[in-house]
């Protein structure tokens, strides 16, 4: 039914249709046109601030003034030493960026290993108790992320939950460095976006068409097949949302890593945070902050069509 | 084309949503802009009876944040707190309100060693809110060696490697350095720039943190060593009393946080009257016993706690005192390379 | 769907819904994220100025927040603002996913999905500076301070976090029931309200949770966008971040927490008897 729909519209036979598609078209305009009206002024505009700001000059004390320059997005690449002035390649942003990325990767997965099965779980609940799950899931993020975070040091810290069960197991004898370190910080991360992962997964397992798997079942297929040749393919929309909304914010993550790692390492985030703050370099601080934003946007774009054209040929 | 009148219906009332709003009478107000967790209840209550004002406390948790907002314009503040440092560029920016508390009634309360500092010649436009330090917090249980010295963060003792957190406070941290090698802060003396980076780079390994609050990991054992500001240290002791704040040797930083007048101040009137206010020794004393430092009012530690008045931390022990001083606003071109030492250290 | 659990019911044996191992994990998990409401719940009652060592009981942090109206102000004011925020995201993203999903292509498509998703491409404190030029523009010539930059700036960025679960499930939703709707001469209006909001309801309702907790916990943006007295339960522990969190805010996050989960429990013992 979705194909006949759609090549209809793609090849209007007659006058009615092609004025039909049009008209949808205007009402599509007009359904998005609030969301893109408040982005725009709340958010996509400003961002336009921040794109010319990367082209001036930085004002000695944070701001900028009004002169053209290159200097910011020449800083994002390539330094000066500090001492003897010769060029060098940007090597800090290059590590820090690396950082954010790796550790943004693995709290996507371990959002997928401990989210996948959340939401499947919650999605496979009879109906009436679904919302009740959901909220169940939900309720903890009602508190404040610095409570959260706070009570996360708890469990980790040098006297903190973890080490005391270890030690009355006699599994180790000194009290483990836990707390401030990227495993603190990935933990941390994980389970703050945690959410972001199993709502959206959610929303798409809860449509899944249960009598699919088992027709797979009935050919004889093993649970492992069934999984990765009929769920995953078919909840993908779900799992790439909830992939999306997960990594990245993760790479531009502020107070986690600095609470929980210690922030002795820079991430991403806080590369850019301190250029608008105590590095008072706002054209640096713009550059690098559209150049993460162009990254991801492409590293979207190819992803969201990669996913989309495989996500219609399963629906063949 | 009901479909599309019916999009518009929908778009428009969700627009319209967005803007509901409530106004705001404006008699007798005041707006403070202070740091976070820095005013105190009872000040404010105290203020609001004396003359018949409604405060309304706003918080920032940087200079740098309280800055770029005033900068900005359109803040509706009237007060601002900003710290010493800080003072010379609201000043040449513009954005203070020359209310010449040197001339107001309750002057003859300051301390006078805080009636004519560097950074607001002749109190023309600032009047004392709190003041401290910024040294070395040591949990002498672990390490009972000399704290006075900044060799405790920059060339640790063995029992402190990994267990030490720093302040990640660009300024302090690579001042205290400065003056660890030597020399002073903000120099554009490259090799002491280069003296102190290769100290930083070498003493980072050996820190396990670079955050703020630092009450709880020294309760719970996760750091035995901490640059940090003084009244913190006060208030660290009281859970941990092996915890003791060393003055280093080498030079460690003060710093002052001031009230000011904002120059498009609404209530121009009543910010005056907060100023003088706080010039009176009990209102100083409320802030301090609020806030846990000392605040620079003749005649305040009548009305002060106890543990405030004695503390170590907080009255600066005479053969300390000659060690400490107040750090400038380094040039654009030497944060610069303050930065760039930064970004290197933190990569 | 429904045939399926026909089935379930003659087939006890073999559910097919089962995937080995996943309600392990999933219980392993729901258990992970109570875990840190323990401490949270512990040391709210710890008699010390500390939230990691225990001291003995005491009520004195709930009496503290009792008697704090600052604290309880900012907390207010923090839900009302989540709030807010998430019913218009919501609102906003779903007209938006009705347009972007599931139709045929048209211009600007790809555009319109760069913008709704653009607020979760960049660090908060890019936005955060970019908004607060902007709006010191709005404040400096119209004089107003109110709650409504707050409330903006808050749906601005939740858009996306509402979009993405709403959108996911549209995907995933063909378009023969209501094109039958459409067939039986319903209004589209009708259609939306009988057929189509029906289905979508599970993706609508994780998208507006999702919002609100995304705005409840956002501190950057809120810090620079922000008015005078308009400080948030987040913005206020910034503050306190820096000096020490005392366990007052344990004691309110406590009793909010204790408060949501008495709620969600009464509504599944309300649907369950149903």
């Amino acid at each position: 039914m979705d194909q006949n729909i759609q090549s209809v519209v793609e090849f209007p036979e007659s006058k009615l249709e092609r004025l039909k598609a049009k008209q949808r078209t205007i009402r599509n305009y007009f359904l998005s046109a609030p969301a893109l009206i408040v982005l725009t002024i709340a958010a996509s505009g400003p961002l336009f601030i921040m794109l010319f700001y990367s082209f001036l000059t930085a004002d000695e004390w944070g701001g900028v003034v009004w002169q053209g320059s290159l200097q910011g997005w020449f800083e994002v690449f390539m330094r000066h030493d500090i001492f003897d002035g010769t060029l060098l390649p940007a090597d800090a942003h290059l590590s820090i960026f690396w950082r954010s990325i790796k550790l943004s990767l693995v709290t996507t997965l371990l959002c997928i290993v401990f989210g996948f099965p959340t939401a499947y779980f919650i999605a496979t609940r009879p109906r009436s108790q679904r919302s009740f799950w959901l909220f169940l899931v939900t309720v903890p993020f009602w508190t404040n992320l610095l409570i959260r975070t706070f009570a996360i040091m708890q469990i980790l810290s040098h006297s903190g939950f973890v080490n005391k069960f270890l030690q009355s197991l006699g599994l180790i004898e000194e009290p483990l460095r836990l707390l401030y370190t990227e495993t603190a910080v990935t933990i941390g991360m994980a389970y703050v976006y945690l959410p972001l992962m199993v709502l959206p997964l959610y929303a798409t397992i809860e449509r899944l068409d249960f009598s699919l798997l088992e027709a797979a079942y009935d050919l004889y297929a093993s649970r492992l097949q069934v999984l990765r040749r009929v769920i995953i393919p078919l909840v993908k929309p779900g799992l790439v949302a909830g992939s999306i909304l997960v990594f990245i914010p993760s790479i531009g993550a502020y107070v986690t890593p600095r609470l929980l790692g210690g922030g002795k390492s820079l991430m991403l985030g806080n590369l850019i945070e301190l250029q608008f703050g105590q590095g008072r370099n706002w054209p640096l601080g713009a550059a690098l902050s559209i150049t993460l934003l162009v990254i991801v946007m492409v590293a979207m774009l190819f992803y969201v069509r990669s996913t989309s054209r495989s996500g219609v040929n399963h629906a063949h | 084309m009901r479909q599309l009148k019916n999009s518009i219906i929908i778009s428009s009332v969700a627009a319209s949503m967005l803007f509901v709003s409530q106004s705001v009478s404006a008699a007798g107000e005041l707006n403070i802009y202070n740091w976070g967790d820095y005013t105190s209840p009872e000040l404010v209550t105290k203020f609001e009876e004396t003359y018949n004002v409604t405060v309304t406390i706003t918080d920032y948790d940087s200079n740098d944040t309280a800055l770029a907002k005033v900068k900005a314009g359109g803040h509706g503040f009237d007060i601002a707190i900003p710290s010493a440092n800080y003072m010379p560029i609201w000043i040449s920016e513009g954005l203070l309100l020359k209310t010449r508390p040197d001339q107001m009634s309750n002057f003859k309360n300051v301390l006078p060693e805080w009636t004519n500092p560097d950074w607001d010649p002749g109190r023309h436009y600032s009047v004392p809110y709190q003041w401290g330090s910024v040294g070395m917090v040591v949990n002498t249980d672990v390490y009972s060696g000399d704290i006075n010295t900044s060799a405790i963060a920059f060339d640790p003792p063995e029992e402190l490697v990994g267990k030490i957190n720093v302040a990640p406070e660009m300024g302090d941290i690579i001042g205290m350095a400065l003056y660890y090698v030597g020399s002073e802060p903000c120099t554009d003396d490259k090799a002491a720039l280069k003296k102190a980076r290769d100290v930083l780079m070498a003493a980072k390994p050996k820190w396990v943190s670079m955050t703020y609050g630092i009450k709880e990991p020294f309760a719970s054992g996760d750091i035995a060593a901490s640059v940090y500001w003084n009244g913190d240290a006060m208030r660290t002791r009281q859970e941990t009393p092996s915890v003791h704040y060393g003055y280093p040797k080498e030079g460690y930083v003060l710093w002052m946080d001031s009230v000011v007048v904002l120059k498009d101040a609404q209530n121009v009137e009543n910010a005056k009257l907060f100023q003088n206010f706080m010039m009176e020794p009990e209102s100083a004393a409320i802030a301090s016993n609020f806030a846990m430092y000392a605040n620079g009012i003749k005649g305040s530690s009548e009305f002060m706690l106890e543990i405030l008045a004695t503390a170590p931390e907080v009255q600066i022990p005479a053969e300390h005192l000659p060690n400490g001083r107040f750090i400038e606003m380094c040039s654009a071109e030497v944060n610069k390379l303050y930065s760039g030492i930064w970004t290197e250290m933190m990569k | 769907m429904h045939i399926n659990f026909l089935k379930k019911r003659n087939r006890d044996r073999f559910n097919v819904e089962y995937v080995p191992s996943f309600p392990v994990l999933a219980l392993i998990c729901i258990l992970c994220l109570y875990a840190p409401m323990v401490p949270l719940l512990f040391y709210s009652f710890n008699d010390s100025t500390l939230l990691t060592v225990w001291h003995g009981f005491s009520w004195q942090w709930y009496e503290a927040a009792w008697n704090n109206e600052r604290v309880q102000e900012v907390t207010l004011r923090s839900l009302g603002l989540a709030l807010q925020a998430s019913v218009y995201s919501t609102i906003l993203a779903t007209m938006a996913a009705l347009a972007t999903t599931r139709v045929p292509k048209y211009r600007g498509q790809g555009l319109i999905y760069a913008v709704i998703n653009q607020p979760i491409m960049v660090p908060e404190i890019v936005t955060a500076v970019a908004l607060l030029i902007f709006f010191a523009s709005i404040k400096a010539a119209t004089g107003y301070q109110g709650t409504a930059y707050l409330v903006l700036a808050h749906t601005a960025f939740c858009i996306p976090f509402s979009y993405l679960p709403i959108r996911a499930r549209l995907e995933n939703m063909n378009l023969s029931l209501e094109n039958a709707a459409a067939d039986l001469y319903a209004s589209p209006w009708r259609t939306f309200k009988r057929v189509t909001f029906p289905l979508l309801f599970p993706g609508i309702l994780a998208g507006a949770m999702l919002a609100f907790v995304i705005s409840l916990d956002d501190v950057v943006i809120t810090e620079f966008v922000k008015t005078p007295g308009k400080d948030t339960l987040p913005t206020y522990m910034l503050g306190e971040l820096r000096r020490e969190v005392t366990p007052e805010i344990n004691a309110i996050s406590s009793v909010l927490f204790v408060v949501s989960i008495l709620l969600v429990g009464m509504t599944f013992l309300i649907s369950s008897k149903k």
